[in-house]
Order: C-alpha cells, then sequence, then structure tokens
C-alpha cells in the first residue's frame, strides 16, 4: 500500500503575523516558514504506519512555490520516500489542492491519504473532507488513533464532546489532530540522505485543474486590539473585583 | 435567498451551536433548517420552534443517526438544488459535513465567519485570528461555517415551521459508526454555551493536581472547565476541553485563564471573552497583554485561597 502526505508550507507557528498596511494580506516577507504542523504528524503517523510494516511507500506532496521544496525535504528527511512538488506562485484554494491531490491519487492510487486537519494560514479545515468528496472515498477527520487493519482503517476522532471512533473502507482520507502521535525530529543523517531522494515538479496545468481562486479578499485587517488591564496586589483583591462581576 | 441550515442535534433535541447559524442564515434570507438524524422528530419539533425558521426538512433515516459525513453529505448535497446557501455550525460535527459538500457541489466553503457583509460578502479570522479577512464568493452556490461566538442565539420559542420529510440515498456504504466516548459532564455547562469559564494551564502539574486545584473553583462559579493544549497533551484533561486557534472558540462572560502563559493559538479560541482574567507567576506572561484584571502568584496558594473566600 501506498500512503499519499500532503504538506503545506506556512508561517512558522511561532511567529505572531502582521497585517500589512495596505490591507492585502498578511506579511510573509522575511518571515520563518515551516511544515504546517498538522502536517508534521500526518507524516509522522505514515512513516508509524510504514513502520509497521502495513504500507510500502510514502509520497509527499505539496502544492506551493519552488520554496515548497524545502517542507518536502523535512517530510523526505523524517521518512517519506519520495516527494512531488505542484509548483506554483498563485494561492491556491483549497478546493484547486483537492482536485490535484485528486488528480495525484488517481495515478498513484494510495490505500490512505493523510493530511493535516487544518493549515495554521487560512484556517480552512477543509482540503481533506473536500479531497474524500472528490476521490468518493470515507474521512476519518480529526483523528487521535489510526489502526490500518487489512483492507479497513479504524480511526478514533477527537469530537466535541469527547472521542467517536468510525471503521473505513479503504481507500480512505485521514486528517490528523494534536494527540495522534508526537512527530520525529529528522537526523541529521536522514538529511543528508533525503537531499539524494526523488522530488518531481510537476504544474498545476499537468493535472488539468484549473486554479483560479473562487473568493476574493477584498481586505484583510488587524482584529480589534485587546487593552492589557489592571494588575491586583493580592487574592483578596481579585476575590472583591470577581464579587464586582456579579459571578459569584 | 434561500438558505439551508445543517441542524446539530441528537434526535431529541437540537443543540445551541445551531441557534447562531440560524441567525446568521436570516441574515442572508429565507431559512429552512435540516434535520438528518434517525427517530429525529424530536429535534425535528424543536427546529420548528426555533424564531427565524420557516421551514423544516427531516430526513429520518438509520443511516443519518450517527451524522456520518459519507452519508449526510450526498443527502445535502441534493437537497443543495433548491437552496442559493448552505450554513452549517463552526463544531466538529460541521466542520467534518460542510466541506464534504462544498466539493460535491464544486464550491469553496466559507470556513468560520464572523459576519455577513453583504449577500455573498463574509469575514473570517484567519493566522489564529490574528488578521480578519473580508472574503466575496464567485460561486454560484454558498457552503458556510459559522463561528458560534459571533452571532447571538436565535430564540428557541416563537417559531412555528411546517416539517416536511425529505430523504436521500442513505448509506453510502463506505463507513461505519463504531462507539462514541462522551463524558458526562453532570452539572457543570457546557464549555462553548458558559457563562464563565476556568481554564488551566500546563502548570496544573497532572489531572489529580488540575481537579484538585480548577474543579472546586469552577464549582463556586458554576463555571465550565477548559485547558490549554499543553495540559490536554499531557492528559490533565480529555482533549474536548482544548480552548484555542485548533480547539474549541469560546466568548464567555468571564473566562479566568489559569497558570497559561497565553500563546496567540490559545488566545485565538478566548481573546473575545468580555472579562479575562489571569493567574500566572510570571509578570512577563502574555496572557496579561490581554487580561482585564491580572493576578502575579503561585496559582497552588492562590486558587485554594480565591476559593475559600468566594
Ligand atoms: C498547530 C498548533 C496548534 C495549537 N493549538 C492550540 C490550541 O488550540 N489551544 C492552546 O491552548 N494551545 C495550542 N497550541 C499550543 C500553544 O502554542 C502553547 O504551546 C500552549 O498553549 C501552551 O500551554 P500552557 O500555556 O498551558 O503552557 P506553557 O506555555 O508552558 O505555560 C505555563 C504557564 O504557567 C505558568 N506557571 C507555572 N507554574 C505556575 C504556578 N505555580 N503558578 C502560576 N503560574 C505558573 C508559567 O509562568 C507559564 O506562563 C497549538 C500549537 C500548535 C503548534
Ligand atoms: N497547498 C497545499 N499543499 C499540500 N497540502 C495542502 C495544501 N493546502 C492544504 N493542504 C493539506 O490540507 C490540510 C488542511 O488544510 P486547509 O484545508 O487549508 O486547512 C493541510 O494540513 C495539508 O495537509
Amino acid at each position: 500500500m501506498k500512503i499519499l502526505v500532503p504538506v503545506k508550507r506556512v508561517i512558522d507557528y511561532n511567529v505572531k503575523p502582521r497585517v500589512k498596511a495596505d490591507g492585502t494580506g498578511v506579511d510573509l516577507a522575511n518571515v520563518k516558514m515551516s511544515m504546517n504542523p498538522f502536517d508534521e504528524i500526518a507524516v509522522e503517523e505514515a512513516i508509524r504506519i510504514k513502520e509497521a510494516g502495513k504500507a510500502e511507500e510514502i509520497i509527499a506532496v505539496s502544492v506551493g512555490p519552488a520554496k515548497a521544496q524545502e517542507t518536502l525535504r523535512t517530510a523526505l528527511a523524517m521518512g517519506a520516500d519520495r516527494a512531488i512538488l505542484v509548483e506554483t506562485d498563485e494561492e491556491v484554494e483549497p478546493l484547486a489542492v483537492a482536485k490535484i491531490l485528486k488528480a495525484i491519487a488517481d495515478e498513484e492510487q494510495p490505500g490512505l491519504v493523510v493530511l493535516g486537519k487544518q493549515s495554521i494560514s487560512d484556517d480552512s479545515n477543509q482540503t481533506g473532507q473536500m479531497l474524500a468528496a472528490l476521490m468518493g472515498r470515507p474521512q476519518g477527520t480529526f483523528a487521535n488513533t489510526v489502526e490500518v487493519d487489512g483492507d479497513s482503517v479504524s480511526v478514533k476522532r477527537e469530537i466535541d464532546g469527547g472521542l467517536e471512533t468510525v471503521k473505513l473502507t479503504m481507500p480512505a482520507i485521514v486528517t490528523t489532530d494534536l494527540r495522534l502521535n508526537e512527530p520525529r525530529y529528522a537526523s541529521l543523517p536522514n538529511i543528508m540522505k533525503a537531499k539524494k531522494k526523488p522530488l518531481d515538479t510537476k504544474a498545476p496545468g499537468d493535472f488539468g485543474v484549473d486554479i483560479t481562486p473562487r473568493l476574493t479578499t477584498t481586505n484583510v485587517a488587524e482584529p480589534p486590539v485587546r487593552q492589557a488591564g489592571e494588575k491586583v496586589e493580592d487574592v483578596a483583591a481579585l476575590v472583591a473585583k470577581i464579587k464586582e462581576l456579579g459571578i459569584a | 435567498m434561500n438558505t439551508l441550515v445543517l441542524v446539530e442535534h441528537d434526535n431529541a433535541s437540537v443543540n445551541d451551536a445551531t441557534l447562531a447559524v440560524v441567525t446568521a442564515a436570516a441574515k442572508l434570507g429565507d431559512v429552512t433548517a435540516l434535520v438528518a438524524g434517525s427517530n429525529c422528530g424530536g429535534a425535528a419539533d424543536a427546529a420548528a420552534k426555533i424564531a427565524g425558521v420557516s421551514k423544516v426538512l427531516k430526513a429520518d433515516d438509520a443511516a443519518y443517526g450517527e451524522g456520518l459525513a459519507e452519508n449526510v453529505a450526498p443527502l445535502v448535497a441534493g437537497l443543495m438544488a433548491d437552496y442559493d446557501a448552505l450554513l452549517a455550525p463552526a463544531t466538529t460535527s460541521g466542520k467534518n459535513i460542510a466541506p464534504r459538500v462544498a466539493a460535491m457541489l464544486d464550491v469553496m466553503q466559507i470556513s468560520d465567519i464572523l459576519s455577513v457583509e453583504g449577500p455573498k460578502a463574509f469575514t473570517r479570522p484567519i493566522y489564529a485570528g490574528n488578521a480578519i479577512a473580508t472574503v466575496e464568493s464567485s460561486d454560484a452556490k454558498l457552503v458556510i461555517t459559522v463561528r458560534g461566538t459571533a452571532f447571538e442565539k436565535a430564540a428557541t420559542e416563537g417559531g412555528s415551521a411546517s416539517v416536511e420529510d425529505a430523504s436521500g440515498a442513505g448509506d453510502a456504504g463506505i463507513s461505519t459508526f463504531v462507539s462514541r466516548e462522551v463524558a458526562d459532564g453532570g452539572d457543570r455547562p457546557e464549555l462553548t454555551a458558559a457563562k464563565v469559564i476556568v481554564s488551566g494551564g500546563r502548570a496544573l502539574k497532572d489531572s489529580e493536581t488540575f481537579e484538585q486545584v480548577i474543579n472546586p473553583l469552577a464549582d463556586k462559579l458554576g463555571a465550565a472547565i477548559g485547558a490549554s493544549r499543553a495540559a490536554v497533551d499531557a492528559g490533565y484533561v480529555p482533549n474536548d476541553y482544548q480552548v484555542g486557534q485548533t480547539g474549541k472558540i469560546v466568548a464567555p462572560e468571564v473566562y479566568i485563564a489559569i497558570g497559561i502563559s497565553g500563546a496567540i493559538q490559545h488566545l485565538a479560541g478566548m481573546k473575545d471573552s468580555k472579562v479575562i482574567i489571569a493567574i500566572n507567576k510570571d509578570e512577563d506572561a502574555p496572557i496579561f497583554q490581554v487580561a482585564d484584571i491580572g493576578l502575579v502568584a503561585d496559582l497552588f496558594n492562590a486558587v485554594p485561597e480565591m476559593t475559600g473566600a468566594l
């Protein structure tokens, strides 16, 4: 079985994003970029499934600028076997990403596609579900535990009320939540080895996918800023404040 | 515009998250509520009473009972022939189903809207709420998820919608529901509906300590309990306690953050709370930059003292 793992290059989660003064977006010039944290979890999960002898090959895919190669090299250094960069300088929306991934899945015929549940840049939380719809396959979103068993996969999902388990017939789509695993760091020898692993470069047009955006962003603004309030001296003062609020 | 609201429910009653969605949908046009479930007559009747709902579609089928996206999405996509917009709550259930419908309709979903700015224009948070984007859709139909804290809740009484049966293809045959582990919160209010939330972070050490320190204070205040990702990852509390960018979004009257540093991912989930109170032993903790009332103290002394004095 092959596992396909889509990985996105996004602003590093430690960076505080700054809105551009002209309202056109967030300033990404000279900002540290990394693999979307949920996608690191996806790569890790794919590696664990392979290490358990349940998969033969892991293919990492990224849709993005030439620099997304770095993200793919990170996935290769962690343990993916080969990578595909679908190169474009345009912002590609989840629907178009899902269409490109569908085309790649048609070619590669993976048993599982493991994505992040959400990219921390656009916070869309939709690509995996869309891919599942386009492929006509089941989805185990917000995965906390994934167990491959023959031609089906059990996914324990993090839901608002707790946890839920579903059983899916493969091929299936899984999206990762934070508790699925703790991603490994790539070791130096593996980083060196990753440089020699195959990385194909394609264009959205190669898959016949029109990436024209459906949504136009007309403005990007700072959220209302909260002012820091006061610090109180001691517990007695805090309790007095709480009583003033009328909640106790 | 004709809108379809995907009702979140437990077959017997309607979940609160739906009420904000009805308010958002009413800003766009006429509201039909879809109750897809199994033996869901109770939920359909409850939906019919929501103020602002003009019609209820009830799709009652064993295949819809557990809300499996593979079964529910084709039903919704089929019904969308008669509607211009689908609105679902930005809950784990809505986020699971709505994008699947969007792709079936060849539409880009607009996730987690904060406001309606025009018939096809909305604001939504990006980058953990550090930026608010205004987006306009060029799609023929709209698929939207709605942030519950951003819209008033529609009244649960006052409506008198008709209930009609609807049906779809039923079981897609590619997924099955196995089990659900849902903690019984007892008398404690639900996190996203609570007026007061007491949240604990990594500083709480372990699950026993968390319970010993946080629960008595929450009991005194009739509060729900939340947590940072660090506290959830470390197993102090279950995953559904997580507040933040990738957890639950809350906006209570009062949010009390205890031993939480205030990482941007945490702030994303609670900075719209009316009053924020923070207790942290580090006077430079970023949480104090958003807190209305701060106390620099060791929580293991301060919180029990506070609980005692309330
Ligand atoms: C992809 C991604 C998604 C994430 N999503 C979320 C999310 O949704 N929600 C979320 O919360 N986080 C999220 N995070 C994690 C976030 O970045 C922080 O790591 C996390 O919020 C830190 O939790 P904390 O404040 O409890 O822990 P810490 O940052 O370790 O802070 C502990 C605080 O406790 C204080 N303290 C210690 N001892 C005491 C004491 N005795 N008395 C008083 N104060 C004390 C310390 O001064 C410190 O400020 C996410 C991260 C990533 C990468
Ligand atoms: N441009 C992209 N390239 C590769 N994978 C992507 C891309 N955009 C989204 N994804 C995948 O889809 C997941 C969810 O993203 P989103 O729907 O944008 O929140 C991410 O965690 C990735 O796994």
